[in-house]
């Protein structure tokens, strides 16, 4: 624009819309997730994500090695998850090969996968917080994640990548006491929840922040694929452990829990946790943050049943099968509810130990689909949350 | 001291006594601020340690590590100096001081008991606003010179942010400077003498929600959470300081505690009495200049060490506050400035000077100890409306 009366100040000031690289170092895009947003002021007009920065073949290796030796592998996947990894190619080489394991291996598998959910969960609902400014909350639900991780030290040797469920069964029995040891700690959480509710979910400026913004509609969740919390924060009571292949179904048959989605703006059970605030939208990020808040307490009722469960079962734990065991001709798929959501493992057998063909389907591969959409015509501030209430692991992404 | 100085030269050297008086200000601020800083640094470290469970520094200097600091310092002062290829490097590199020196500039009108004050000007209160609202200017050319997005995002933010907030913060500081009479933080602080009850904070409703109304609008003066957009690390990397490593990036963090410091120091003088403790007792003790010089100076060190404590207690507020609140977006800070500080600021600042008019003497002045024998005395005295007016 030129000034109206006299040519001689240049009043035109360029207002172009800028390209902003985040990532693949940035501090709010857990790990090596690259968007680039296209700008206009803080007002975001596009963005895109680029992946690939973690890519380490995992697929392919899977084809080179026996499903016992690529359980490892499982555990780099979503290395917030590794249990739940785990279970899912357990789980599909042992539909496979048709084999049930026992009653005890069962328990002793739901009991590892929720309280690896729970811990999931804790760095993901607290790394919303950090992503929002607030680092309180994420210390506080590290200092409980590392409670889990100790026990699973004791479990299995590992902290974080811990090739626990296998096929055939798992690497080891519980030490002796651990179960009183895990209880303890489910005794001592159950408070810090109400602490985390309190710093995070119920906080004035958590609910500005996360209330209203990014709302994706069942429709194009469902329309993306996304699935897990992000699905369920959209409204759609949706949840493998109900409504999965027998297989998989059949491992929570006789446990009690609810599945958390806000089916017509309610959530299904009695809870005295804080209120949905006004501002929400069904499908916002704070929906799908409460989601998990909500879901980890479940998660700590399934863990009580399994201890209670494993007690009560008789006959022992079914070790691993061997190292080379010849898997027979044929092909399964099999998806399992990973705390990111529906984690798929396809394998294709020759008749040899080794796969013919091995393909991971991956959720939050999925679920960052939608953050094009999500991301158009709000704030750069909101693009950290909307990231963050995702709840994305590159290295299940990348694979 | 000037004078002091002059008397013991010939009078041709007048100009030495001036820069000799001034150089032994600046010495002893910048003593005051620096130790300040390297405590609250330290300080900062174990306060967030507190909150989050954790024991923070507990290596250098002891089991509580105090000399974290100055192992901080050294370790930045032994980085390399780094100028991004695509900065302007002369306005990059003289942006840190300009970000630091208006905050250290602030402190010379600043007094730190009665007389303690390197320049006692009668409009304090419009110097330190004026010359403390320059630091904008360091971070805008930082922002502006690091040749990154990043950068400049937090230097627009940083702009919008401060001059909106500078207006309610201002209009808060005219209430206690209207109950003074006065624009000289000296007077102001000297008129609030007597029992805790004499503060201004405490002298009229509006005064009480008034310096609320300052602690939000300073905390976002100085970009603390939770406005601490400039450099919202979550969103911006760094914001304004991506780009400084090393000492440069030092310098930032100097001014924003010493600004922080500032604002606490304002506020303790303007509504929390200054260096009048909450109970009279120097004068009771007789610490005065009129008994003793010596007793006079003990009184005026006891009146410095009740201001740093308030002032350092409201630093602890604001750093209390980072650690628990996450952060407020860009629309929402500006909304909240234009929507509710500006009005409620004016609104404060009308029903205090009407309040003025109806009650001269304030909620408690009636009940102070200082022109009343005992408080039931007083509080007669005041039922029977024989309220004492406010000190000029």
């Amino acid at each position: 624009m030129n000034s109206p009366s006299n040519g001689a100040i240049e009043y035109d000031v360029g207002t172009d819309q800028w390209v902003l690289n985040m990532g693949p170092q940035h501090p709010s895009t857990h790990g090596v997730l690259r968007l680039t947003l296209r700008t206009d002021g803080e007002l975001v007009t596009e963005c895109a994500a680029h992946i690939g920065y973690l890519h380490r073949s995992a697929e392919k290796i899977g084809e080179n090695l026996t499903p016992r030796q690529f359980i490892p592998f499982t555990d780099r996947l979503d290395y917030l998850a590794g249990m739940n990894m785990n279970l899912g190619l357990t789980l599909a080489v042992e539909k496979l090969a048709g084999f049930t394991p026992s009653e005890k291996t069962r328990h002793l598998r739901v009991l590892a996968v929720e309280l690896c959910r729970i811990a999931s969960h804790l760095v993901a609902a607290c790394s919303t917080g950090l992503d929002l400014g607030s680092f309180t909350p994420f210390m506080w639900s590290f200092r409980e994640r590392e409670k889990i991780q100790l026990l699973f030290e004791e479990l299995c040797g590992a902290r974080l990548t811990y090739s626990y469920i296998t096929p055939g069964g798992v690497t080891a029995d519980v030490p002796e006491g651990w179960l009183d040891r895990c209880e303890a700690f489910l005794d001592q959480f159950e408070p810090v929840i109400d602490e985390l509710h309190a710093l995070l979910t119920s906080n004035r400026i958590f609910i500005q922040r996360m209330a209203g913004i990014g709302v994706l509609s069942a429709e194009d969740a469902i329309a993306y694929g996304c699935t897990g919390p992000v699905l369920r924060g959209s409204g759609v009571a949706r949840d493998l452990r109900r409504h999965g292949e027998p297989i998989y179904r059949g491992m929570y048959d006789d446990y009690r829990f609810e599945i958390i989605a806000p089916v017509n703006g309610c959530y299904p059970q009695d809870h005295d946790y804080p209120p949905v605030p006004p501002q929400a939208v069904v499908g916002d990020s704070w929906h799908r943050f409460y989601v998990r808040m909500l879901e980890v307490v479940q998660s700590i009722g399934l863990v009580r049943q399994a201890i209670a469960k494993y007690r009560q079962s008789s006959g022992s734990v079914d070790p691993p099968w061997q190292v080379k065991q010849k898997l027979p001709p044929g092909e399964a798929y099999l998806e399992t509810e990973a705390p990111k959501g529906q984690m798929g493992f396809f394998i294709v057998s020759d008749g040899s130990a080794v796969p013919w063909r091995l393909r991971i389907r991956s959720s939050s591969f999925s679920n960052l689909s939608v953050v094009e959409k999500l991301c158009r015509g709000v704030l750069l501030a909101d693009v950290a949350a909307i990231v963050a209430s995702l709840d994305i692991v590159l290295g299940e992404i990348d694979r | 001291m000037t004078d002091q100085i002059a008397s013991r030269l010939p009078e041709s050297w007048a100009w030495a006594a001036w820069a000799g008086a001034a150089l032994i200000h600046v010495a002893l601020m910048l003593c005051f601020v620096l130790a300040a800083v390297a405590f609250f640094v330290w300080l900062e470290r174990k306060v967030s340690a507190r909150i989050q469970d954790r024991l923070g520094p507990t290596r250098v200097g002891g089991r509580f590590g105090w000399l974290q600091s100055p192992a901080d310092g050294i370790k930045l002062l032994c980085k390399e100096d780094i100028i991004p290829a695509a900065a302007d490097s002369f306005l990059f590199r003289i942006a840190p001081y300009l970000c630091f020196c208006p905050a250290f500039a602030a402190f010379a009108a600043i007094p730190l008991a009665d007389g303690w004050v390197a320049l006692r000007l009668d409009i304090a209160v419009l110097f330190v606003l004026a010359v403390a609202g320059m630091e904008i200017f360091g971070v805008i050319l930082a922002g502006y010179a690091s040749g990154s997005k990043y950068s400049l995002f937090g230097a627009m933010r940083e702009a919008a942010q401060v001059v909106s907030y500078e207006a309610p913060l201002a209009l808060c500081l005219v209430i206690p400077v209207m109950l003074a009479g006065s624009m000289d933080l000296t007077t102001i602080a000297n008129a609030q003498e007597g029992w805790f009850t004499q503060w201004f904070v405490f002298h009229n409703p509006f005064s009480f929600a008034a310096f609320w109304i300052y602690v939000v609008c300073a905390t976002a003066n100085t970009n603390r959470a939770p406005f601490d957009l400039p450099e919202a690390e979550s969103e911006l990397v760094a914001g304004f300081m991506t780009e400084y490593s090393g000492f440069r990036w030092a310098v930032f963090f100097m001014a924003e505690y010493t600004a922080m410091l500032a604002v606490c120091l304002i506020a303790s003088i303007a509504f929390l009495g200054g260096w009048n403790g909450p109970i009279p007792w120097t004068g009771w003790l007789g610490l005065s200049y009129s008994v003793h010089p010596a007793l006079g100076f003990l009184g005026d060190f006891v009146g410095f060490l009740n201001l740093t404590a308030k002032s350092f207690l409201g630093v602890i507020f604001i750093m209390a506050l980072r650690w628990t609140l996450p952060r407020l977006r860009i629309d929402q800070v500006m909304a909240m400035c234009w929507k509710y500080c500006v009005p409620l600021a004016a609104a404060m600042l009308l029903g205090a000077a009407v309040w003025l008019c109806l009650f001269p003497g304030g909620v408690f002045r009636g009940v102070g100890l200082r022109n009343a024998p005992s408080p039931t005395v007083a509080a007669v005295g005041a039922f029977a409306g024989e309220r004492e007016q406010v000190q000029p």
